[in-house]
């Protein structure tokens, strides 16, 4: 275990920990002390192998991208993540965290979303197991995203509004945490991201570091080393960061890189952008930088891409960004969205607008020439095409 | 100030030692008008509460039902701060001498500084925090010896779902009493106390417990006083009374306190 991970109390440094209610206290205390068990067995790690494989489509291409490292002067391997089953990385946690509630016994299933994606990923295996599922999901996020909830239903999904607050991600937490207070014996609550109390963040990042566990052996067939000098992925709560993370850490020669959320401008108060405007504090269960008030209250982000709106960030990208061993660069909309058409131009793939402020930093000069890098693909930009079109007049 | 000799947890010890049941109000600082804390607390003074605890609102209360949380929302709206709510507070003990709680989330009193946080508690005449998200071994961790140092008492929170030897931790670090939540539910007011939560109310007096206890959540009216004090030294009121807040405003609060309890 080196610095980078979590520690035996659930803090990197100093972020993390379970500032739950004692109402949860018997639930978190159950999943702290099972997880570690569960995921070492080796019956759930050939379960939670087989269905990454067979039912997500794993391993997921390392793809070298030529157009794009014509134009940059540099290597650029796209780890194509946007191509697992439902669209992005976020099912690789999902399939992982639905094996764990049945080991738990647990027959009931609650997730927050906020643009869909980890609705779409939880009421998916909800399906495949046969377990109900209740998605909260803000009624702001409802009334734009209305494909991701019509797929939410389809897959027998039940999808509850968060109407408090600002009504969006963090609200949706909110209620999602408060139905696990209120049913705190058969369900289990899927976090979608590395965020709440610990364990989640650091069992949400174990399920996701298949990612970088691949791009290890993919890199190494490819250029015959597993290590790539930049190592670059979007950070809103953190999740396909974290998994693109994992495995690189204590690699102190990979130099990494997080695209965080600018929205219209760092200094616009329409941002979303943690590293540079948030402060330490607790937001669901955990100690990290998050956007607030000078009184302590929780505010509201911006950005274009739904999936970066979250007004904190997972403990671990905290504790990288405080120990200097991530660098966070803020993209704002506009440098995300000519990204996004850049790759679908160059090379046929139409990104997430997530994803697309990781790729934003080839145009903002954040990899020097000459370097071999790799970008976490997280996902595709389906669910994205209105925006698309709204900001580019396509129609 | 007379509130900085006066020591609190004796304020609080005084108030628990009463015989019969106690009766705890609990309100959201700024709500339902922002300049309404220090009338609420003379007429729950005036109207015989035992016991009342302050809301400190919070933008993300996940502990707590839609009724406090719409009234968090509001008080936020009126513009209650943390720091505002102590400029309102400042003189309360000249007029009002219940013992008085906060209770808030832990985020907006790490913001202000746990220790200036206290510091201001104990020159109000606060005499305890309850905060929620504090869990048990932070606190025995890190903020202890500051809640010590300005005399404040720590009230912890018990559930059905907490196990026997988690609850003999808790009563261990407690000084005053034990918040009991009465079901598995964030707060608001039930239908009823059923079987399930009657042998929960008689599994903790059964432990014989070193501080006695409070239950609240899902009480709001004389029946669900009674029933929630049969097993417990007393009860907790906070959604009901927001209600009446927002329905007759300060106001009512004389008659709501007498039809509770008569």
């Amino acid at each position: 275990m080196s610095s980078y991970h979590v520690d035996e109390n659930g803090f990197y440094g100093e972020f993390g920990g379970a500032f739950i209610p004692e109402m949860l206290y018997p639930n978190v205390e159950e999943l702290r002390t099972c997880y570690l068990d569960i995921l070492a067995d080796p019956a759930f790690q050939a379960e939670f192998r087989q269905l990454l494989s067979d039912y997500v489509g794993r391993p997921t291409p390392l793809y070298y991208s030529v157009r794009l490292s014509e134009k940059y002067g540099s290597k650029i391997y796209l780890k194509r993540e946007d191509l697992c089953h439902t669209g992005a990385h976020k099912v690789n946690n999902t399939i992982g965290q639905i094996l764990l509630a049945k080991r738990l016994g647990k027959t009931r299933i609650i997730a927050e979303t906020g643009a869909g994606q980890h609705g779409v990923a939880t009421a998916t295996v909800c399906a495949l197991m046969g377990l109900p599922c209740v998605v909260y999901m803000g009624a702001v996020d409802i009334a734009r995203q209305a494909p991701n909830v019509a797929r939410m239903k389809l897959l027998g999904a039940e999808v509850r509004a968060a109407t408090s607050g600002s009504r969006t991600l963090k609200d949706a937490t909110n209620e999602a945490i408060r139905d696990w207070i209120n049913n705190p014996v058969d369900t289990h609550y899927i976090i979608g991201s590395v965020v709440g109390p610990h364990p989640y963040p650091d069992m949400v990042a174990r399920f996701q570091s298949v990612i970088s566990e691949e791009i290890q052996s993919q890199l190494q067939e490819a250029e015959g080393r597993p290590d790539p000098d930049y190592l670059i992925a979007c950070v809103g709560g953190g999740s396909n960061a974290a998994g693109a993370y994992y495995h690189y850490l204590d690699r102190p020669d990979v130099k990494i890189l997080a695209a965080e959320a600018a929205g219209k401008g760092v200094d616009t108060g329409e941002s979303a952008a943690t590293s540079a405007l948030g402060r330490v504090g607790i937001i669901h269960a955990s100690k990290t930088l998050l956007m607030q008030t000078d009184d302590g209250q929780i505010t509201e982000p911006y950005s274009i891409s739904a999936g970066l709106d979250y007004p904190g960030v997972g403990p671990l990208h905290a504790h990288l960004f405080a120990t200097g061993r991530a660098t966070f660069i803020p993209v704002t909309d506009a440098e995300a969205m000519q990204a996004g058409r850049e790759l679908a131009e160059l090379e046929g793939i139409i990104p997430a607008i997530e994803t697309s402020h990781a790729l934003a930093l080839l145009a903002m000069g954040s990899v020097p020439k000459g370097s071999l890098a790799v970008i976490n693909l997280s996902g595709r930009g389906d669910k994205d095409l209105q925006t698309y079109i709204d900001y580019f007049k396509l129609a | 100030m007379s509130s900085a000799s006066a020591t609190p947890v004796n304020r609080l010890h005084t108030a628990l030692s009463k015989p019969g049941k106690l009766l705890s109000i609990y309100f959201t600082a700024g709500f339902p008008r922002l300049e309404d804390t220090v009338p609420i607390l003379r007429e729950l003074e005036a109207a015989g509460a035992d016991l009342v605890e302050i809301g400190l609102p919070f933008s993300d209360p996940l502990a707590d039902g839609p009724t406090i949380q719409q009234s968090s929302t509001e008080a936020l709206h009126n513009g209650m701060t943390t720091a505002r709510l102590f400029e309102q507070l400042e003189g309360i003990r000249r007029e009002v001498s219940l013992p008085l709680i906060l209770m808030g989330y832990f985020n907006p009193v790490l913001q202000f500084g746990v220790e200036a946080f206290c510091r201001r508690c104990a020159e109000v005449g606060i005499d305890g925090l309850i905060l929620p998200d504090l869990p048990l071994d932070s606190y025995e961790r890190e903020y202890r010896p500051i809640l010590e140092r300005y005399g404040l008492s720590m009230v912890f929170l018990i559930s059905p779902q907490t196990s026997n030897a988690r609850i003999r931790q808790i009563d261990d670090a407690s000084d005053s009493f034990i918040y009991m939540v009465s079901s598995a539910s964030t707060t608001g007011v039930q239908k009823g106390f059923g079987t399930a939560q009657q042998a929960y109310f008689e599994r903790i007096e059964s432990l014989g417990l070193q501080h006695p206890q409070l239950v609240g959540f899902g009480i709001g009216d004389a029946d669900s006083f009674r029933a929630a004090t049969t097993h417990a030294k007393g009860a907790i009121i906070g959604s009901a009374f927001i209600r009446l807040l927002r329905e007759e405003g300060v106001a009512g609060i004389r008659s709501f306190i007498k039809k509770i309890r008569p």
